[in-house]
């Protein structure tokens, strides 16, 4: 047998695609996914069916319409829904920029799967559950050491969740300080993420954008306008999502700390910057790292996740209770630092999303210091790299700092290619999938125009890298000489082109499958 | 002291030095050090970070991270009778089978076509989760009841412009905290009082504080402290009637069993999908769902991401996308859309998707039967002890009862610690959330609870209390 030449270009993909169909169309009357277990004899015999005791307007007249389906089948749905779904573990995760998509170690998750874990109640007695306090304690040490920050929760389950705690305890602290009615504006920059301005939103606060000057960088001249008596906070992130770090950042800081203000720091994008330069020497007050990103616990699909937040010393007394510490003797829950009226009480039940937590533990110790290092070096490395070889190409642009290098992403622009051809960069996205790869454009509104956010981590080989590196320019070239095929791509993926018309259209849009058979009868 | 790192990393296929060298070649540098240029001098940490040394293999990592765990008791070991907010289920294996497939772990935010999978499966359980409460929309999960809730009467708010919310003070206290962080500045939680006899919402109190101003009423079936709240449908009249929302919480668990809030004119239902097939896992099992009907008013006030279904452009193919984005901080108005979204927990959405279509109509029905007869049989049990009233209040439970220990003599600590030491969880201690009821637990008891655990349970609270 001629044995298959490897040295190819791009790579000869379809996904799969089983034309599965919606769970309801599966049910068969009478078949059972599994048994329950029954009440015992002398249970029925003291107490009866159990039902008769409710009373007869809690009582549910019509079972629920849920679907009849027998085990193999239900698993065989998912299995094939699960194959149908791009993962980190199956692609090579280059372009969700932003995400920080990195290999999720399997040992991690064997670890958080073991009963030890899975089968521990919150509220057990503490004597119980030294061992998961420990994890969590000394996470909280680690997230110290590597932010400089002097305290840290667990409670905050995602980053968006994370930015409002920090929103939250910057309300607090100035309610303490009776200035809360004054200062109500937080300054954010376009280039931080969304939720940066949209949850401390959600806790009242005006929000004020400063856009990037010439070279990119958060304008000072207009950070200065923007920072007053009225100023609650600063809330940013460095490098922001276009990769591009503010080396003025302590003036930022410094500036917004002169006018009162609290500095907290939108670490999402730390993982170039690990064992390199910390919130702390910064300047910041607070800051939040994407356990589920930079410290490689999974995405699952958005969650769960944790937005580890730390604060220094004088901030500790505002945090959600309880907090993880160790007396020396025992781990507990402390509930003393936080016991005043100042604390934000809590953000999350119970004290934490313990085993994420403990999957970044596993990774920092399977890391080390020289570990971390090593991930802020690769993963700048391999973006590096990528830029530069995106950049050669003549349709790629990456506005702001010339010549000089990013951090860990980059956010290109394809505003020549789309002149040049009219396929956009959201036709870019839908192709890369023809050949299993990922691609991200940007959040909204588009800055920068024709976007993608290309963020490689330290997981991907040279190999890898080339790989979408060719990828890129064979779709590029495709733009050129035979567009059409972009414009109705894609062809390998499991489904053709989405018709999202109905999307904004109550009377058309569908979000569970009664409302689908009501709308769209035969 | 020079930085070091750590070459030839399993993780990390680039920390190869020969490889490195090439790539930093190809962009012109000659060394890592002249990476982060940009990062001024004085901010770069000039040695390693002080943690502790990586294990040099996974072997080694496993045993010390299995080493530490072993220092916890977990509930396979111990009789668990703690529940309130975090309940001991039977999980499938099943759901454990796909939420631990590669696939779906290690998803994060493509689109449809990237995700078909994804996208289907949530898509999935917005619709099966609608038909267990009744309701036509369902959101991708939050992260907890309580975040649910907040968002809920958040939601509340906005349709009908008030800022006042009437929650029940027999309440879970650190639900109730998580809400009013999430309200605070603008919304304003007012607590209406229960009847010490059964547990329900007052009724009078309610009216007294019902005005213009109320934007919502916040109640929850089963209650915090497991009784039912019969008065449903009075207290949602009672809140039309001024002109506010009645929101409800839920426990899913009970909703074979247990009329669906809608029957019972809740306009906004919400809870926690923990006992849907996910483990307890020290609280981070928790997940929230929102429901409504599928009404615009209602719709365009989710924060959450509603994936739709919609057509291809060849027929016979189903296709995936965001229902309203622009409604989203995701969308185009950024802060000013509604609230804030970002990564919660999808996976346990479709880890109670698939939990759903596992137990089908029947399983959710007899789940309920088994709880209600298992908790019943616990209750006449603790009843037959000298000093102890199985259930404080005087209403049918669901799950959890409070069981009131007032008259033993000893405290609910002492008990607790005894029964500790007889390798029993025993139910969570109320005597610091609720003074007024002196010296009372929170039991819970589900389809996991055999008769034998039961009456051990019984065995070992009458030695403590009388032998």
């Amino acid at each position: 047998m001629k044995r298959i030449n490897r040295n190819f270009k791009v790579r000869n993909f379809h996904q799969a695609k089983w034309d599965e169909p919606i769970i309801f169309e599966l049910s068969n009357k009478g078949e059972r996914g599994i048994l329950v277990p029954k009440a015992e004899e002398e249970i029925e015999k003291t107490v009866g069916d159990g039902l008769s005791a409710l009373p007869e307007n809690m009582k549910r007249k019509e079972a629920p319409n849920l679907p009849e389906i027998s085990q193999p089948r239900v698993l065989r749905h998912y299995m094939r829904l699960s194959q149908e779904t791009l993962g980190a573990d199956v692609n090579i995760e280059i372009g969700q920029g932003t995400c920080t998509v990195k290999y999720s170690p399997k040992i991690n998750e064997a670890l958080a799967r073991l009963p030890e874990m899975t089968e521990l109640h919150p509220l057990q007695d503490e004597s119980t559950v030294q061992g998961i306090l420990e994890i969590m304690y000394k996470t909280d040490l680690y997230m110290r050491e590597i932010s400089g920050m002097d305290r840290f929760t667990f409670q905050p389950s995602g980053g968006s969740q994370a930015i409002m705690t920090m929103a939250s305890i910057v309300r607090n602290y100035f309610r303490e300080k009776g200035e809360e009615e004054q200062r109500d504006e937080i300054i954010t920059t376009i280039y931080s993420h969304p939720s940066d301005a949209a949850a401390p939103a959600v806790k009242g606060y005006k929000i004020i954008y400063i856009h990037p000057d010439e070279e990119g960088y958060p304008d000072f001249e207009a950070f200065k306008e923007a920072v007053s008596e009225r100023t609650a906070a600063f809330i940013v992130a460095n490098p922001e999502d276009t990769g591009v770090y503010n080396p003025r950042v302590k003036e930022f800081t410094e500036l917004v700390h002169k006018a009162g203000g609290l500095c907290c720091y939108d670490q999402a994008n730390a993982n170039g910057l690990l064992g390199i330069t910390r919130a702390k020497e910064a300047g910041f007050d607070m800051c939040f790292f994407n356990l589920h990103k930079t410290f490689s616990t999974p995405h699952g699909c958005g969650g769960p996740a944790v937005g580890a937040t730390g604060v220094t010393k004088a901030l500790e007394k505002y945090l959600p209770a309880p907090l993880i510490d160790y007396d020396g003797e025992k781990y507990f829950l402390n509930y003393e630092v936080t016991n005043n009226p100042y604390s934000i009480g809590k953000v999350r039940l119970f004290n934490g999303v313990a085993p994420v937590v403990l999957k970044a533990y596993a990774w920092i110790m399977s890391m080390g210091a020289e570990g971390l290092y090593e991930v802020a070096k690769v993963a700048v490395l391999n973006n590096n790299y990528l830029f530069k070889k995106l950049m050669e190409i003549d349709c790629v642009d990456a506005p702001y700092i010339r010549g000089k290098q990013r951090v860990e992403q980059v956010r290109y622009s394809l505003e020549k290619l789309t002149k040049d051809t009219g396929i956009t960069t959201g036709d870019i996205q839908r192709r890369m999938m023809d050949f299993g790869m990922h691609y991200w454009t940007s959040h909204h509104p588009y800055y920068v125009p024709e976007p993608a956010t290309l963020e490689p981590t330290e997981t991907p080989s040279k190999e890898d890298l080339d790989e979408y590196i060719e990828t890129l320019k064979h779709i590029f070239k495709e733009a050129y000489e035979s567009p059409e095929i972009i414009k109705t791509a894609p062809h390998r993926s499991v489904c053709h082109q989405i018709d999202e018309s109905g999307m904004d259209d109550p009377e058309k849009w569908a979000i569970t499958w009664r409302t689908y058979l009501k709308k769209y009868k035969e | 002291m020079a930085i070091k790192g750590f070459k030839n990393h399993p993780y990390i296929p680039n920390s190869v030095p020969e490889v490195q060298q090439e790539m930093l070649k190809e962009i012109g540098l000659n060394s890592l050090e002249e990476l982060h240029a940009e990062v001024p001098e004085e901010l770069k940490l000039k040695e390693n970070m002080n943690l502790p040394k990586a294990f040099q293999s996974e072997y080694e990592l496993r045993r010390h991270v299995e080493g530490l765990l072993k220092k916890n008791k977990s509930c396979n070991e111990y009789l668990n009778f703690l529940g309130a907010g975090c309940w001991q289920h039977y999980v499938p294996a099943i759901c454990d089978e796909i939420n631990s497939r590669g696939e779906f772990l290690t998803a994060y935010g493509g689109e449809a076509y990237n995700d078909f999978g994804r996208f289907q499966s949530l898509f999935e359980y917005q619709s099966l989760m609608a038909e267990l409460v009744d309701m036509e929309v369902v959101n991708v999960p939050t992260m907890d009841w309580a975040q649910a809730a907040a968002t809920a009467v958040r939601m509340a708010s906005r349709i009908v412009d008030r800022k006042e919310v009437l929650v029940p003070r027999a309440m879970d206290p650190e639900k109730f905290l998580i809400m009013k962080n999430y309200c605070d500045p603008d919304i304003t939680l007012i607590p209406v009082d229960y009847d010490k006899d059964t547990g329900l919402m007052d009724l009078e109190d309610l009216k007294n504080k019902l005005s213009s101003k109320t934007a919502a009423v916040y109640f929850e079936n089963p209650s915090y402290l497991g009784f039912i709240e019969v008065n449903g449908q009075k207290i949602s009249d009672m809140a039309h009637e001024v002109g506010a929302l009645s929101v409800v919480g839920v426990d899913p668990s009970s909703l074979g069993v247990l009329e669906p809030p809608v029957r019972y004119g809740a306009n906004i239902v919400c809870g926690d999908l923990q006992p849907l097939g996910i483990h307890m896992n020290y609280g981070g099992g928790q997940a929230g769902f929102i429901a409504t009907m599928d009404e615009e008013k209602y719709v365009m006030e989710y924060p959450s991401r509603l994936f739709g279904i919609a057509p291809t452009i060849v027929e016979g193919e189903y296709g995936f996308g965001d229902v309203a984005y622009d409604r989203t901080s995701f969308g185009n108005h950024r802060e000013h859309g509604k609230e804030y979204v970002g990564t919660q927990a999808a996976l346990w959405g479709i880890t109670a998707g698939v939990y759903l279509a596992t137990m089908g109509p029947r399983g959710m029905e007899e789940l309920g039967q088994n709880i209600l007869q298992k908790s019943q049989y616990a209750i006449n049990r603790l009843n037959s002890i000298k000093g102890v009233i199985g259930s404080r209040f005087n209403t049918v439970n669901f799950k959890e009862f409070v069981v009131d220990f007032n008259a033993t003599g000893k405290t609910v600590k002492e008990i607790n610690r005894e029964l500790l030491a007889k390798g029993i969880f025993g139910g969570k201690d109320l005597s610091s959330e609720f003074p007024e009821m002196g010296q009372c637990a929170l039991y819970c008891v589900t389809e996991i609870h055999t008769k034998t655990d039961i009456d051990r349970l019984i065995t070992a609270i009458e030695e403590i209390l009388h032998s």
